[in-house]
């Protein structure tokens, strides 16, 4: 059986399925759109907390928040269900196939065998969408890719139950009432005052515009406290965050202006618009540090130091600091 | 960044699978998707990552052939776990898992906790026991 289910390719697993189920069920929502309404964008260094012994850096908010945020703004209702054991967690995705309902599930890259060996890391917070099933074989629309994928059973049992950061526990999800009157131009404004709000005013260091500038003070020692070898794979760390797969460029900035544009269009507000290629020249940076990590990585510095790459941090932050400030005082 | 210097910088690492989605502008500053197939500092990055994995590997390789330590070693790394995610795949304490990364506490496993083994790592237990 296979529901008649568009699937276009997105960059970010999450604000693709968005796009992709609320398209489905007659909302459409751009993946732009969905990253603002969701209030996506974000930045936060936490030092203390180490994945494969490397300290966290995000350019988002966490994991299954855009989701919980977009349906708040937009007043969509959604079943999420995990499950006790792989037989339970099946039978309820067989069960919603059947009725004509595409799923949505956190699944573990790293069992996903379609997806090119380089990039199957233990990612356990990868959004797809199941849309079919034909004999042993699920029909997967994952939003990175260009194409719909098929999966089979065991295969897909052994990504919706992977362990670790975190236990998946077959979670799934779809939504149960998308209204018909969606005010998508209030919901954009809740997004964007949200997310403004944040970058620009949390008090503590490690989030929000503020945390950049964190981010860059440590960068500054990375070389002396950690040496050479161990001090490129914390960097190479940051960029990996930054650009791998899903973030559509510059850590969703690029991504974000998208969002102000087609904001400014549809609130008639032309403030935005200029908004959006000032975040695009701050992605424009992003870049640029991107790019010189890599040199660093390389070892073709060419005498560029870490302080260098710090003092570029720096800048970002402080433009991203005063960028968020001048929407958040902004009246809509 | 504009629609035209989006990098198409190839190194094989999507398996000519797909491209993925950037956005970027065009000549009138208008935002759209562009695919890429790439860009050197993101493969730069991934290859380091992988180069890491690679050289843990190598070096289990090493202490599994001086007898320090049992093939299940080389089996966790080379699926990228540590202790406590292999710990929690099987269901046994860290402390017995460190017990059967050694030759002697390896050799010793009843035929369940192999074949539970091979299971999480998706191999035989026949595979288990080498380290090829």
């Amino acid at each position: 059986m296979k529901i008649d289910f568009e699937h276009r390719q997105s960059a970010h697993c999450e604000t693709g399925v968005i796009s992709n189920l609320m398209r489905h069920h007659g909302l459409d929502i751009s993946e732009p759109l969905a990253l603002g309404i969701g209030s996506g964008l974000f930045f936060s260094h936490m030092p203390f907390i180490k994945v494969s012994g490397l300290p966290v850096t995000t350019y988002r908010i966490m994991p299954g928040d855009i989701f919980k945020k977009f349906s708040k703004r937009t007043g969509v209702e959604m079943k999420r269900e995990k499950f006790s054991s792989p037989e339970k967690a099946m039978d309820a995705l067989d069960a919603c196939l059947d009725q004509g309902l595409p799923v949505g599930m956190l699944t573990s890259v790293f069992y996903l065998p379609y997806l090119p060996r380089a990039f199957r890391f233990h990612f356990n917070a990868h959004n797809i969408v199941i849309y079919g099933k034909e004999g042993n074989d699920y029909l997967v629309s994952d939003p990175i890719l260009e194409k719909p994928e098929v999966i089979d059973r065991r295969m897909l049992i052994r990504a919706r139950f992977a362990k670790g950061m975190p236990n998946t526990n077959g979670r799934m999800y779809y939504p149960t009432h998308v209204p018909k009157d969606v005010d998508v131009n209030a919901a954009i404004i809740k997004g964007l005052k949200y997310t403004a709000k944040d970058m620009a005013t949390i008090p503590v260091s490690l989030f929000g515009g503020k945390a950049i500038g964190y981010l860059a003070g440590r960068v500054a020692n990375y070389e002396q406290k950690y040496g050479q070898e161990e001090a490129k794979k914390y960097l190479g760390n940051i960029v990996r965050m930054q650009e791998e797969i899903g973030t559509g460029g510059a850590g969703f900035r690029f991504m974000f202006g998208a969002f102000l544009q087609e904001a400014s269009g549809r609130l008639g507000n032309p403030m935005l618009h200029k908004k959006s290629l000032e975040i695009t020249k701050i992605g424009d940076m992003w870049r640029n540090f991107a790019y010189d990590c890599g040199r660093m990585v390389k070892g073709r510095a060419n005498g560029m130091t870490y302080q260098d790459l710090a003092d570029q941090l720096s800048d970002i932050g402080r433009r991203e600091i005063l960028f968020f400030q001048s929407i958040h005082k902004m009246k809509f | 960044m504009k629609k035209k210097d989006v990098p198409q910088d190839d190194e094989n690492l999507f398996e000519g699978k797909f491209k993925v989605v950037k956005y970027a502008l065009d000549d009138e500053g208008n935002y759209g998707t562009v695919g890429s197939s790439g860009w050197e500092p993101e493969n730069t990055v991934l290859n380091q990552a992988w180069d890491e994995i690679n050289k843990k590997v190598e070096a289990t390789l090493k202490k599994i052939e001086a007898g320090e330590l049992s093939p299940l070693a080389y089996h966790m790394e080379k699926n990228i776990m540590d202790l406590g995610m292999l710990s929690q795949y099987m269901d046994i304490s860290k402390r017995n898992i460190g017990k059967h990364l050694e030759p002697s506490g390896f050799n010793s496993l009843e035929q369940k906790t192999l074949e539970k083994y091979a299971e999480v790592f998706d191999i035989s237990v026949e595979e288990l026991k080498k380290t090829e």
